[in-house]
C-alpha cells in the first residue's frame, strides 16, 4: 500500500515536471489568470466603446480587486443587500469601469451592459451610483470619501456584533486628501479590526509622478504610525495579493489592516503603462486594436 | 411670565427619549458634544455614542457608513462646520445616496454672539438648500426643536435642522400642544391681510411682537412661522401674495441665499409682488451679545414694524 502510493507519487511528479498533469491550484491560478485576462480586455472595449474614462487606474488594480472577488469577498448577485455579504467599497470611483466589469463578471448584471458605459440613460454612471447599480454599496467618486463610508460601515457592523468584512480601494493619489487621514485615525481608534483599506500605490496622479505631485511615501509607515498594521506587496503577483487577504482575514487583534501593493498603472497595455496621460482618456480606434491585441498575447 | 429655553439642551433630552425608543439610533458629534448636547444621549448610552475628534468631514462619512448599517444616526456640530467644512461630503456621499443622516447643527447665525464672524453660520440655509434631496428645517423655539426632531428620526432620509445657541422665548406650545411638525408647510401664528411676515428660527418671536404692536394700530398682519424651509410651503406663499400684496421675510442668515431667497423664488415665478428680505445684509458678523448684533442688523421688533409700515405704503 504505502509503496503504491510511493510509486504514484513518483509518476505525479514527473508528469509535473513535465507539464501534462497540473494539480487543483495550479488550475485555479490558470484560470484566475485568464479571467484577469478577459477583466483587462473589458476595461479596454467600454471605455473605447464610451469614448471615454480611466483605463489608467482601471487596470493597475484588476489583481487586487479580481482575485478579493473571485476567493475571498462574501456576496451574492442574486441579493446584493444579503445581510452576511462583506463590503467592497471602491473609494478611488474612478476606476468604475473595473468595478463594473467584475460585477458583470460576478453576475450582477448582463456583460453586455458594460457597453452601455458612460452613455444617457446607462447605470453605469462615469463613477459608480449606488442608487442604480447593484453591488455598489455608495457612490463614489470625490476621493477619499468612499474610504471613511468603510470606516463608518465597519463602525455600524461592529456594534450591531456582526462579522462581515469592509474591504475599501485607494488610489495613491487619493490619499492625499486630508479626511483619508481623519478616516485612518478613526478606524484605529475604535478599532475596526473588520477592515481592510487596499492601497493600489501605481504611483501616477493625474499631474504626473505621485512623488513630483505631493509625495505620499512611506505610505505603509505612515499608516502604522495611525495605528494601523501594514502588508507591502508586489499587486499584480496574484500569490502575493491572495496571501495579503488571508494576512488580513487571519488577524486576531484590533487594528484595522492595510495592504499597500505596488503596482503599474495601465497595466497589461505597454503604452499605457506609467503614463499619466493614460490616467483618463478613452483609447483611438488604433490604439483600442493594438491594446487588445497584446493583452491576448499575455 | 415668557418662558425661556435652550434648543439645543431639548435636543439632548429628546434624543435620550428617543434612544430608548429606537435602538438603532446612533449619535455622533465631532468635540463639540457638550455644546450641541448630544453629550446628554452619551451618558445614557455611551456605547451608541461617538465622538469623531476636530474632524467633520469624517465625521459625515462615518455618519454616512453606519447609517449603511441599519441605522438612523444623528450627526451634531457646529453650524459653520457641519454645512462648511463637510458641505461635499453631504452632498456627494448623504444626500445622493438618501442615506439615513440627520445632521442636527447648532449655533447657527450672528446669534452666536461674542465669538463672532468665524463661528457665525450665515450661509448654510443657502448652501444645504441647493443640494438635490437635502431638507432644511428650522424651529422656532424649544418645543418645535423636540417636535422637529422627532418627525425625522421617524422619517427616512437626510435632513438638516439648523439650532440656535441662545435660551430663547417658547411660543410655539400652543399650536404643537394639538399638532405634530409636517414637512413642506408653514404655521399660521397670526391672521390679517395687511401684510405678510414669514420668519424663521427664533428672530421670528421678534415678528410676533411686531404683530401685536401693528394690530394695536389696526393694522392686520399675517405671520408664518417657516420652520419648513426645504421644502417651501408654496401655496402659502402664493396665496398670501395675493391676498396680502406684500412680504417681509425675517432669518438669522444671509439675506443672500436663505429664506427670504426661497420666498422670492415662489412669489417672484408665480405671483409677483414686493418682497422685503430681513437678515444679515451680506456681511460677515461680528463679536457682540446676540442682542446688539441683532440690532445692528436691524432684526429686532421696532425695525420689522417700520419695514412693514413701508410695504404697505409702497404696494401695488
Ligand atoms: C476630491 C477629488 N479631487 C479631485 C478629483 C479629480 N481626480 C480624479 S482621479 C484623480 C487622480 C487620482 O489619482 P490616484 O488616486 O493615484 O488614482 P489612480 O492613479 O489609481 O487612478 C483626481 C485628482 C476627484 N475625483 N476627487
Amino acid at each position: 500500500m504505502i509503496k503504491r502510493i510511493k510509486v504514484f507519487s513518483f509518476f505525479k511528479l514527473f508528469f509535473k515536471e513535465k507539464g501534462l498533469i497540473r494539480s487543483k491550484k495550479d488550475k485555479e491560478l490558470i484560470k484566475l489568470k485568464q479571467d484577469i485576462n478577459q477583466i483587462r480586455k473589458l476595461i479596454i472595449d467600454s471605455v473605447f466603446k464610451a469614448g471615454s474614462g480611466h483605463p489608467g487606474g482601471s487596470l493597475s488594480a484588476v489583481e487586487l480587486v479580481y482575485t478579493l472577488f473571485d476567493k475571498f469577498l462574501k456576496f451574492d448577485p442574486d441579493n446584493p443587500k444579503w445581510e452576511d455579504r462583506d463590503y467592497f467599497i471602491l473609494s478611488k470611483g474612478h476606476a468604475a469601469p473595473l468595478l463594473y466589469t467584475v460585477l458583470a463578471y460576478k453576475k450582477f448584471f448582463e456583460i453586455e451592459e458594460l457597453a452601455t458605459l458612460r452613455k444617457i440613460g446607462s447605470r453605469l454612471q462615469g463613477h459608480p451610483d449606488a442608487l442604480k447599480v447593484p453591488g455598489v454599496e455608495v457612490s463614489t467618486g470625490s476621493l477619499g470619501q468612499g474610504f471613511g463610508v468603510a470606516g463608518g460601515i465597519a463602525l455600524g457592523l461592529k456594534i450591531s456584533g456582526k462579522k462581515n468584512k469592509v474591504y475599501a480601494l485607494l488610489g495613491d493619489g487619493e490619499i492625499q486628501e486630508g479626511s483619508v487621514w481623519e478616516t485612518a485615525m478613526a478606524c484605529a481608534h475604535y478599532k475596526l479590526s473588520n477592515i481592510c483599506a487596499i492601497i493600489d500605490v501605481n504611483k501616477f496622479q493625474i499631474d504626473g509622478r505621485v512623488d513630483d505631485v505631493m509625495r505620499v511615501e512611506p505610505i505603509d509607515k505612515k499608516f502604522e504610525a495611525f495605528g494601523w498594521r501594514s502588508i507591502r506587496i508586489n499587486g499584480h503577483d496574484i500569490k502575493q495579493v491572495e496571501d495579503a487577504y488571508k494576512w488580513f482575514l487571519e488577524y486576531k487583534g484590533d487594528k484595522p489592516s492595510v495592504i499597500v501593493a505596488d503596482t503599474v498603472k495601465g497595466k497589461g497595455v505597454s503604452f499605457m503603462e506609467n503614463k499619466s496621460e493614460w490616467h483618463g482618456k478613452a483609447p483611438n480606434e488604433n490604439e483600442y486594436k493594438a491594446a487588445k491585441n497584446e493583452i491576448s498575447k499575455e | 411670565m415668557l418662558r425661556m429655553a435652550s434648543q439645543r439642551d431639548y435636543y439632548g433630552d429628546k434624543l435620550i427619549e428617543l434612544g430608548y425608543k429606537m435602538p438603532n439610533l446612533v449619535v455622533m458629534d465631532a468635540d463639540l458634544a457638550s455644546s450641541t448636547k448630544t453629550v446628554k444621549f452619551k451618558n445614557e448610552f455611551p456605547e451608541r455614542h461617538f465622538n469623531l475628534g476636530i474632524a467633520e468631514a469624517n465625521l459625515m462619512l462615518f455618519a454616512a457608513g453606519v447609517s449603511l448599517t441599519n441605522k438612523i444616526v444623528f450627526v451634531s456640530s457646529f453650524s459653520m462646520f457641519a454645512s462648511g467644512r463637510a458641505w461635499e461630503m453631504i452632498r456627494n456621499t448623504i444626500a445622493h445616496d438618501r442615506l439615513n443622516v440627520k445632521i442636527v447643527a447648532s449655533h447657527s447665525g450672528v446669534a452666536v454672539g461674542e465669538d463672532g464672524y468665524s463661528h457665525q453660520a450665515t450661509e448654510d440655509i443657502a448652501i444645504i438648500r441647493a443640494i438635490p434631496e437635502m431638507k432644511v428645517l428650522s424651529p422656532a423655539d424649544a418645543i418645535e426643536t423636540q417636535k422637529i426632531i422627532e418627525y425625522i428620526a421617524y422619517n427616512k432620509g437626510p435632513y438638516y435642522v439648523r439650532l440656535t445657541r441662545e435660551t430663547t422665548p417658547i411660543f410655539m406650545h400652543d399650536y404643537y400642544s394639538n399638532n405634530d411638525f409636517v414637512e413642506g408647510k408653514f404655521i399660521k401664528i397670526s391672521d390679517g391681510n395687511d401684510a405678510t411676515i414669514i420668519s424663521t428660527g427664533s428672530v421670528t418671536f421678534f415678528a410676533l411682537e411686531a404683530v401685536d404692536i401693528l394690530r394695536k394700530e389696526g393694522i392686520n398682519v399675517r405671520l408664518f412661522n417657516a420652520s419648513s424651509i426645504k421644502p417651501i410651503d408654496k401655496e402659502e406663499i402664493i396665496r398670501s401674495a395675493k391676498e396680502t400684496g406684500c412680504i417681509l421675510t425675517i432669518e438669522d442668515h444671509n439675506i443672500i441665499g436663505g429664506l427670504g431667497s426661497a420666498v422670492t423664488e415662489v412669489v417672484s415665478e408665480n405671483y409677483p409682488v414686493i418682497v422685503k428680505r430681513l437678515g444679515i445684509p451680506d456681511v460677515f458678523g461680528s463679536s457682540g451679545k446676540p442682542k446688539e448684533l441683532f440690532k445692528l442688523f436691524g432684526l429686532t421688533t421696532d425695525n420689522i414694524v417700520s419695514n412693514i409700515k413701508y410695504l404697505i405704503k409702497n404696494k401695488k
